[in-house]
Order: C-alpha cells, then structure tokens, then sequence
C-alpha cells in the first residue's frame, strides 16, 4: 500500500495498538526544557523510576533565561529555580544538559536541527507545542505535554493516537520580499485555527522543495497555530547538508547507512491523504496578523475587517473583542499603524537566515526613533555565526538591541516583554492576548516585515524597501556550512 | 496517576467564546512552578483579574450562580496552542471536571485524558443549545462515561462517544507507565536491540565539561 513519509516513519517506530487508533512509539530523541519538565522529574522520584535512555535525552534551558548578559544573575527567583531544578534533574538523571551559560544553548528547536540531534527518519519528542518545527528535517516530531513526558522517561516510548493525513501543496514563485513565513500566515488564515486539529500537515509541492531548510522550519513551525497535530516534509539532500557534521550526526559508514534509510523516506505517488489544501504562494503578499489568534491575519496593504461583515455571531462577537483588544477601528488600514517595539526571534524566526534577510533591508538604515528593537538569535551558535559573518555590526549601527539567545518576548517569561498597551511587530508565532506580558498587543509578521517596521516606526510594506545584496553585506567571514546552507539559498532568489 | 472517572454530576457553566487557547487558560507567568497544586486560582487569570491582580467583574465562573460549576460548556476548539498540561491542572484544581466543546487542541485533549479531565465532543448546534439552557445557572447534568450519556434536568439525555481506549483510561485510572512496561517491555527491548548506530547520538559530542 503507497505511504506517506509520516506513515513510514510511524511503521517503522509503532511497538504496539490500543484500541482503534492509539500506538506505541518509540521514541529516539526526547529533548526538554525547564518549564515543562519539573513536574515530571518529581513524578519520577516518587515511584523511585529512572530514565530509560538518558543518551537519548537532551535537556536545554530556553523559556525562562535572560537575554541579556550571561553575566549577570537571573534575577526572577521562580524562573532561576527552574534552571535549577533543571541542571538538578540532568545531574541526577545523567542527561546531558545545555544551560544558561553552554556556548550550545539557545532554544531547543533552533538546537536540536543545528546540533545534529534531530535527523530525517527518527522520532523526536518535546514538551512543547512547537515540537512541529523539527519535520522539516522529515523527523516524526510531536509536542507534547508533561505527563506524557514522564512516560517518555520512564519508558522511551510515547501513546499516540494516529493523525489524519493533511497535505499542504504550496505551488508557485514567492514574489520578492515574500517569504515563507508569509505562506503559513496565510494558510492559517485560510485554514482557520482548528482547519488541522488530528491531523499531521505535509507540505510539498514545488515551493516546498525549493525552500531552505530553514524556510521549511519557519512553515512546519507554525502548522500548530492551524490546531495540526504535527508537521513533516519528506527530506532531501538540502537536509542532509544541513546536518552533514553537526556534533551529534552520525559519521563515516554510519552516515553512509542513514543517508541509504533517509533516501527511501519518500512519499509514494500514490499516497492519500484526508485533507488537501492548495497554495499559489505566488500570488501572496506579505501578511500580518491584525488579532488575537494567527488566523486573524491579512495582508499588509489590506484593511481590519469590519466586525459587521462577520459570517456569524460568534465570529463577530471574536472580531470586536479582538478589534477592541488590540486599539484598532474596523474598517483601517493595518499599514501606517504606529508600533512601540519590533522583535526579531523565536523559534519560527531567529535563524541565521533570517538575521541575514534583516541586515540586507536594515544596512545603512536607522531604527525609527522611539522604537525599541531588539534582536534575539535562535541560538548561540546562530549568534556566533552571525557575529564573524559581521551582521550584529549591521544590527548594532542600525539601533538594534542584539542579545543573546532564549524565547524571550515570545512568550515573555524572562524580562523581554511589551507594556501594557504596547505594540509590537513580532516574528514570532502566537498573538493571544497577553501573550508577549500583560496588555501586549502583538503582530505578526515575516522577519522583513518586522524589519521594515522598525525603521518606519509603523507597519511597514517591506516591498518599500530594496535588500542589499549578499555582497554588499560585505560579510567578514563566511564558512562554508554557512554559505551552502544559508547564503546559497538566499541568492538563488 | 489520575483517580477513575466514571460519572461527573454537577452544575454547567456556558462560556460563549471559540478559540479559547492555553495561553488564557492559564498564563505564561504562572508557569514558573515546581508542582501542580494549587493552580487554579490561576484559571483564566487574565479575564478575572486586572494588572494589579484585583478581580474583575462578571467572568462567568466568578458569578455566585456558577461558583459551584464543575463542567464547562464551551464552543469550538477549545485547548488549541501551547501543550502546557498547567492549563489542564489549573481547570481541575479549580473544580472543574468536564469541558464539553465542538473541537479541542489535540494537545491539550491528550493532556485532559492523562489526568481525567473528561473532555466531550457535541457538535456545535447541539452545544449552543446547552450553553443558552445553561446561562441561567441552574443546569445540573448528570454524566455518565460508560453509557456515553448526559442526562438533562428535564429528562431528556445526550449520547456523545468516546474513543474505547479513552474511555476506558477514565474508568480505570491506571499507572500507565507500569502498564506500559508490564505489557510492551519485551517489545521495546526489542527495538533497542535492533536500534541502528546511527540513531545513537555521539556522547556529549558538543559539550566541554564545565
């Protein structure tokens, strides 16, 4: 019977059936942060349980860390005991831990793709909804909540019920200044939030394909916000150079035998899927969401919808409560909208080519004053690179804040949150109400359009504004991952 | 381990929203826990009390005809976004023991399911009907999970369904990770055995000791 990738994986993994469609995987990489996890540490020492596969566990601190300098103390006391909690918990359980101060940290679903941790054909777990983010590698990767992680610990497997199969073609040429993040506003918009609750999203088709692995991170990240259970994309040797030598890849005839299982984790022609959706991404133009949930999102030259032109009551009664949340009147133009702060990061945004797409619109620009922009690297390891490519001194002459890695005002457990009654262009993935701090208001937006705003002091149309070449980046120094996995795809339009 | 759930009678509460997400649930902020307890007074922090933490008027749950709901009748897709399992235990710590809705966050469902918060699907004319009887505040059902059935104040009964393996977690309440090694030890040793080398990740190959 023709299979999907996600079926394939799930075979090969699935140890036994409960009832109609619960199994039992395997599980090959758990990662864990500090916030989801402590509950589940507790339960373990309670029933006296250890941790089945501790070299296949991977605990990092990501949610409550400050970005600003590592040597200064953290001084919320309730996010410092769960760092500490968690470098407890790795002790006793013999994981290996990346905390505050590892030149490895950053947030786990920037670190798990750039460490090698997550490969094609594995499965990978996390407490963490945006788990998502890793099929883009073509891993069978699920989020998922604490208790399940404790199973996982105890017993290296996880309980699953099988999702339905979604496909998500996106066809087409992005238009220039559009970008992928733009293509998964925009099906969510479309989809609605519940448009891909029970089922996996596989995205394909020729803009898939064409995308960096790192664009295809950016679109799987965020099928979440579409209620998908997860996302995958079947690999192809853009991932296998991603991963070709990151620490924990494998090597030499290891290497040589996962490539030869990675190149069969193809979907077959005549697979089927439950659900389909179609995408020209060609016809898009940049989006953001003008709401309180990732659907309530249009594009940036568009106006916020009228409350009265709603499809039902309950869609009304949601517009005007999202309208009034977030200071705008029915009807206006999104465009133009003053703005208080932008954030560059997250873990949907805050890869080395999205800081390398921010530089070329903002080189030679200034960040409008009044306007507190701040720039958060998906990781340590994205910061380095970014810093001997030369780029924070773009950032840096420009007005940007450039910290240092975690989640920060995505979800705004550490200091780096909006006011009350603040408004922010975010590249992150989620706008609830009250999600980056108390009153935020929060749009999202692609990294240029977040650029582009930054230098208006407004929502901005990023198509205002030509991107400096690569070359004229004048980059300092560019190694050779760097330029086939990031600038290479760049370049090529 | 959860206690089993077999039946769940009380009072209903409707809340007249869709898209109700884990982030006002419960926020992020009071995440920052080392245990489970004593988090519902947390529960839908952000529309029951201001920036000072003075409560708000009227949310419906602070209303005095519904202090006493223990099941909540709300819309579509309730429990989408973050898998935090903080809003599933800031529900039930509160009291509540049922959400009924048209749709749930496939995260949020299972996290429901592992600590015996039932969760019913209805579908949404059938749910709008329940929440407009239920505004009065004096709507008692009476849910019985093996028979699949709420029972109305005025006789009349709803069926729902329940996957079985659901179904029958909440009646037992079991210790799944002592089922799990009961039943499927041997299977997952054997998966270890044939584990490829490749899937084993190179120890501590990106981290100096420090």
């Amino acid at each position: 019977m023709p299979r999907t990738v996600f079926e394939k994986i799930w075979d090969e993994h699935a140890l036994a059936k409960r009832g109609e469609d619960e199994y039992l995987l395997y599980v090959d990489r758990h990662l864990t942060h500090e916030v989801t996890s402590p509950i589940a540490f507790e339960g373990l020492r309670q029933k006296n349980r250890s941790v089945r596969r501790p070299d296949l566990t991977f605990a990092i601190m990501d949610h409550n860390v400050p970005t600003a300098d590592r040597a200064l103390p953290v001084r919320d006391e309730h996010s410092r005991a769960q760092m500490r909690a968690l470098a407890r918990n790795a002790a006793d359980f013999g994981l290996t831990l990346f905390d505050y101060f590892s030149p490895w940290q950053g947030i786990v679903h920037v670190v798990g793709p750039e460490l090698g941790l997550t490969l094609p054909g594995i499965t990978l777990v996390c407490g963490d909804s945006h788990t998502s983010t890793h099929g883009a590698l073509g891993a069978l990767a699920v989020g998922i909540g604490t208790s399940e992680g404790e199973h996982v610990f105890a017993t290296q497997t996880v309980w699953l019920r099988k999702p339905r199969l979604m496909e998500v073609r996106m066809e087409g040429s992005f238009k220039s200044h559009v970008t992928a993040k733009d293509a998964i506003l925009y099906t969510i918009r479309e989809l609605g939030t519940g448009g891909m609750i029970g089922h996996v999203s596989e995205f394909r088709g020729g803009a898939v394909e064409r995308m960096s692995v790192e664009e295809r991170m950016t679109i799987c990240n965020m099928a979440i916000e579409g209620g998908a259970r997860t996302a995958i994309i079947q690999p192809d040797e853009k991932v296998y150079s991603y991963i070709r030598n990151a620490p924990y890849a494998p090597e030499g005839e290891d290497w040589d035998e996962a490539l030869k299982y990675w190149e069969s984790l193809k979907t077959d022609p005549a697979a089927r899927y439950d659900k389909s959706y179609r995408l020209d991404v060609g016809r898009l133009e940049p989006q953001i969401t003008w709401g309180t949930n990732p659907a309530m999102c249009i594009g940036v030259t568009e106006t916020v919808p009228d409350p009265r032109l709603a499809e039902d009551p309950a869609q009304r009664r949601a517009y005007e409560r999202a309208l009034a949340y977030m200071g705008l009147t029915p009807g206006q133009r999104i465009e133009g909208t003053p703005i208080d702060a932008v954030f560059i990061g997250s873990c949907t945004n805050a890869r080395l080519s999205d800081l390398v797409q921010v530089a070329r619109l903002v080189k030679g620009r200034r960040v409008a004053p009044g306007v507190r922009a701040m720039i958060v690297p998906g990781s340590m390891l994205v910061k380095r690179r970014a810093e001997r490519m030369g780029l924070h001194r773009i950032f840096m002459e420009a007005g940007f804040e450039w910290r240092n890695s975690g989640c920060s005002m995505c979800i705004a457990m550490n200091e780096d949150r909006l006011g009350p009654g603040e408004r922010g262009v975010l590249t992150s993935n989620r706008n609830f109400e009250n999600r980056a701090g108390p009153g935020s208001r929060v749009h999202l937006a692609s990294p240029l359009t977040a650029a582009a705003s930054a230098i208006e002091g407004k929502i901005a149309d990023p198509r205002r504004y030509e991107l400096a070449s690569i070359e004229e980046l004048e980059l300092e120094w560019v190694s050779p991952w760097v330029e086939c996995n990031v600038l290479a795809p760049l370049r090529g339009g | 381990m959860p206690e089993p759930v077999r039946r769940v009678v009380g009072k209903a509460a409707p809340l007249e929203m869709d898209d109700v997400d884990t982030d006002q649930i419960i926020p992020a902020q009071f995440l920052k826990v080392l245990t489970r307890k004593g988090l519902g007074r947390y529960l839908f922090y952000r529309w029951r009390f201001d920036e000072q933490g003075r409560p708000k008027e009227g949310f419906v749950l602070d209303r005095p005809e519904f202090r006493d709901a223990v099941i909540l009748v709300a819309g579509r897709n309730f429990g989408i976004g973050s898998s935090r399992e903080n809003a599933v235990w800031a529900l039930m710590d509160f009291g509540i023991r049922c959400v009924i809705a048209s749709s749930f966050g496939d995260i949020f469902y299972a996290n429901s399911v592992k600590n015996g918060l039932l969760c019913i699907r209805l579908d949404d004319d059938t749910l709008r009907g329940l929440r407009s009887r239920a505004v009065s505040g004096d709507m008692v059902l009476d849910i019985d999970v093996e028979r699949e059935s709420i029972s109305l104040p005025d006789g009349s009964a709803l069926r729902f369904s329940l996957e079985p393996a659901v179904k029958q977690w909440l009646i037992e309440g079991l210790d799944e990770i002592e089922y799990t090694l009961r039943m499927y030890g041997e299977a997952i040793r054997r998966y270890e055995e044939g584990m490829r080398s490749y899937l084993k990740p190179r120890r501590d190959a990106a981290v100096p000791l420090e």
